[in-house]
This record gives C-alpha cells, sequence and structure tokens, in this order.
C-alpha cells in the first residue's frame, strides 16, 4: 500500500510523520537531531529512502545527515575515520568552502562584507541521481555534492550575478529556494534573499538574474533593479517548467517564460505579503499560499489561519478556512513549510511557527492538524511512497 | 592517552561517551589535541573550529585543569595533568543566548 512520509524540520529537532494512503493515521517520530536546527529535511525522488539533512546550530554549525532507510537511522556523510596508506587522514565532511576569491556583498549599512558560510538552508537532491545533491547556503551560494553528501563544491558563477550588490534580509542573506528542470538537465532555478531569482542554462556553470517585472518601492532605491529584490518562494509544476510562480516579499508573481518577465499575479488576495508558495500535484494552475501581515507583525490577517488557493495561475484567490483556526492565532508560515504530495487527490501540507502540522487530503479543501506540538516549524516536505 | 571531554551536543555527533581518549604524538597542545581529535573523530571536524581558518568557533571555549584557554595561541603547551590523563581537556559550549 503505498503512502505519505511529512519531513519536517524544527528549531529543535527534525520529526517524520507517517500515514498510509488514505491519510487518516499519522504516526509521529522524532525528534532526530534533538535541539538541532533543522533547515530542512529532503528525500531523491529516485530513491525514497535516501533522506538528506541540514543540521545546525549557532554553537557547533554545519551538519550534513544522511538517511538509507528513510529516517529510521542516519549518518554525517564523511564522519567516521578512513585509514589511508599515508597516515593521513581523509575523513571529511559538513565542509562548504566557497570557490576563489571569496569576494563581498553588500552590508546592511550599505558597505561591502566578506562571503561568510553560515548554514545550509535547503537541500534539494537531484532528480536522477541519489548521491547528488545541491545546497542552498547562506552566505548566498549554490553547492553540490556528487558522493551523496560527503564533498561539496559551490558553482561560483552564481556570486558573479552582481553579487557584490546582493544584501542581507531579515533572515540573512540565505539562498533559499533550488528547482530543478526535469525537462532540461542543465536548467536550474535558485531564489535569495534579499538578491532574487537567478538562472542557470548550462549546469551551473553561468547564472543571470531573471527579476525582470520584479517592483519592489518599499524595499530598493531602485524599484525595478536587476537585483536586490527579496523573494521568499519559487514553485513550478513539474510538467511545465517554463511556467513559475513567486512569493516575493511583497506580491505573488508569475512568469510564462522561465522567469525572463514576470507579472503580478496577487489578485483578490487580503494581503499579498508572505513566504511559501506551492503547485498541486495534478493542476499546474491550482497554486496556494498564505498570506501573511507585514510589515512587522507576520502573522495571519485578522487571527484567522487561512491558506488561499488560486485554480485559474493567480489572480482569482479562495480562501481555505474548513479545519483551520479562524480566530487568535498568530502564527507564521515559513518558506520552505509548505508542500504536497502526489497522490489521486492531492495533499497539501504545512507547518507553522507554533508547531503545527497541518495536511489536507482533499487539496486544501479541508485541513487537519497532524502535529500539535512540535517545535517551530523550519521546513515541510513531503515523500509520496509507492 | 589524552581525556576530552566533549559538551552533550557533539557527544551525540560523534556518538560517543562524555569522554574521548585520544592518541597524541609530539608535544600536547591546544592544536594538536585538537587536529588528534578530529583524524579520530572528523564528523567533529568544523564544529569546534573552523574548517579553513582552524579558528575557535565563537561560542566554543577551551578548560584545562580549570584554567580558561580559549584565548590562548593553538601552540599553547597543555599542563601536565592534561598530558598524562590525570585531567580531561575540556571543550565546552559556551553559555550564550538570550
Amino acid at each position: 500500500m503505498s503512502g505519505v512520509r511529512v519531513l519536517v524540520g524544527t528549531h529543535k529537532g527534525a520529526f517524520i510523520l507517517t500515514s498510509t494512503e488514505k491519510r487518516k493515521r499519522w504516526k509521529i517520530s522524532g525528534p532526530y537531531f534533538a535541539g538541532w536546527e533543522i533547515y530542512h529535511v529532503n528525500g531523491s525522488p529516485v530513491d525514497p529512502n535516501r533522506l538528506y539533512a541540514s543540521q545546525t546550530s549557532g554553537w557547533f554549525g554545519q551538519v550534513i545527515q544522511r538517511s538509507n532507510d528513510g529516517g529510521q537511522t542516519w549518518e554525517a556523510p564523511g564522519g567516521e575515520p578512513e585509514k589511508m596508506p599515508d597516515g593521513m587522514p581523509r575523513g571529511q565532511s559538513n565542509k562548504f568552502v566557497y570557490e576563489g576569491e571569496v569576494g563581498t556583498h553588500q552590508w546592511y549599512d550599505g558597505t561591502q562584507h566578506p562571503w561568510e558560510f553560515k548554514r545550509v538552508w535547503q537541500l534539494k537532491p537531484s532528480l536522477t541521481d541519489p548521491d547528488t545533491v545541491y545546497a542552498g547556503v547562506e552566505d548566498a551560494a549554490l553547492f553540490r555534492s556528487t558522493d551523496g553528501g560527503q564533498t561539496w563544491h559551490e558553482f561560483p558563477g552564481l556570486r558573479k550575478a552582481k553579487g557584490h550588490l546582493w544584501q542581507p534580509g531579515a533572515g540573512g542573506m540565505c539562498l533559499h529556494t533550488i528547482l530543478l528542470d526535469p525537462h532540461n538537465p542543465d536548467r536550474i532555478f535558485v531564489a535569495i534573499s534579499a538578491a532574487g531569482a537567478f538562472r542557470t542554462d548550462d549546469g551551473g556553470q553561468t547564472w543571470r538574474p531573471i527579476n525582470n517585472g520584479l517592483k519592489s518601492p518599499y524595499e530598493l532605491p531602485d524599484s525595478v533593479a536587476e537585483v536586490g529584490h527579496c523573494v521568499h518562494n519559487l514553485a513550478m509544476h513539474p510538467s511545465r517548467p517554463d511556467v513559475l510562480f513567486m512569493q516575493k516579499h511583497w506580491d505573488v508573481m508569475r512568469s510564462d517564460n522561465c522567469g525572463d518577465v514576470w507579472h503580478e499575479v496577487s489578485g483578490n488576495l487580503p494581503t499579498d505579503f508572505g513566504f511559501p508558495i506551492a503547485v498541486h500535484a495534478h493542476e499546474p494552475d491550482t497554486i496556494y499560499v498564505v498570506p501573511i501581515k507585514s510589515d512587522s507583525e507576520h502573522y495571519p490577517p485578522d487571527g484567522q489561519l487561512r491558506v488561499y488557493r488560486s485554480r485559474t495561475g493567480g489572480n482569482e484567490w479562495e480562501a481555505l478556512t474548513k479545519g483551520l483556526p479562524q480566530s487568535d492565532c498568530y502564527v507564521n508560515v515559513l518558506r520552505s513549510a509548505l508542500a504536497v504530495d502526489s497522490l489521486d487527490s492531492c495533499g497539501i501540507y504545512f507547518g507553522t511557527t507554533g508547531g503545527q502540522v497541518y495536511a489536507s487530503a482533499d487539496s486544501g479543501d479541508s485541513w487537519t492538524a497532524i502535529a500539535r506540538d512540535l517545535p517551530a516549524v523550519l521546513s515541510v516536505e513531503v515523500q509520496t511512497l509507492p | 592517552m589524552i581525556r576530552v571531554a566533549l559538551p552533550h551536543h557533539l557527544r551525540t555527533l560523534a556518538h560517543v561517551g562524555k569522554e574521548v581518549e585520544i592518541q597524541v604524538d609530539g608535544t600536547v597542545t591546544l592544536a594538536s589535541v585538537l587536529d588528534a581529535l578530529e583524524i579520530q573523530y572528523p564528523v567533529l571536524r568544523g564544529t569546534i573550529r573552523d574548517h579553513g581558518t582552524h579558528q575557535r568557533r565563537p561560542f566554543i571555549r577551551f578548560f584545562a585543569c580549570g584554567q580558561d584557554l580559549s584565548q590562548q595561541p593553538p601552540d599553547t603547551p597543555l599542563p601536565d595533568a592534561i598530558v598524562t590523563g590525570a585531567e580531561p581537556f575540556r571543550i565546552v559550549g559556551a553559555m550564550a543566548g538570550g
């Protein structure tokens, strides 16, 4: 029988929620890596039992964890000593070093500041090889491992896309979104706060900003600058990778040409500020956002937690409320904390800073809390198991 | 053998108990102890000091025989009680936060 595995990263560890395809009863496993911040847990599309986790701490730095059994056991790749003939140790793990000259980016006060590695925000396993995985990091850069997470190498061409003009957002200067084009293995999209969206068409060697059409009058001196936009999240449907959806700091955006030009599709949303955006598994024009009151509150408008769905690829939105708290709710839903499964009746999942994980087995029509009292949720990914 | 006491999170990361024992060849210094520790437990690389510069991470402290050696140069020799194993070399996660 098929099933669903929900991978939840929180401020104090990782949790794995599992259910059959009915999605009625859930088993919660964890915490894994208790006490550490788990920014992201993600699984390989070609080997669902191969999972990667980003484990990080202000005290002890960055650790990459890997599982080969769906999260039951974990290891830090390269974490065990290897005996070499020359007596020198080979073991290497968790090493993220920028390629070439480190360079500088814009700091909060407008001065230039050197790139400093802090943590991994997103792990994106390859669509074809379970040992290949991409990592989006803070300070913003893209790394790749082709040996199962043991060694990592940067794509330095990304930082050449006007990196000196990038600047940290409130959450740091993070590369938080990676989209791999299933039709074109040389094409990758990434998003960075606060730099914008970028695309490579040559496997990561060269990159260019794809921010034409974005407007940031409240954040940038030049509201239509080529880089500097605070993009919060990107989404695509795998059947239609030329169409991208974006939740920007303000504005929900859509591009029909791989990001070459964007246009706003915020439509009738109560606020166009938010963090995550996702696409229905079977309906490429059905998209989901969670509007949030901002600039400083970062909780749902009117204390009502509402997911908004558009079945028209944007502009026309409906509030989804059944089963969600409609009073006194002041949680946030972070950028990586919304995901979908691919069962026939598409499941939608999101986690909150209040530690709840909500699930819908009917495309968002109704919701149930499948976990209620976890630490603040940083990320949610979903695996549909055969 | 040199005894090294690790903070809780690094013990769980390395799958070890409160203390580990390591062999250090030559002069026993801050750097040589950390080098030997990382050889025996590669998973600890980058968690105590920076991968590239080998600078101590900001919220990590080093203690030996009641002395805070955190600000001492890497080639600082450690006390005899550490060298003989009578006392553990302590790596501590500093109290910080809010």
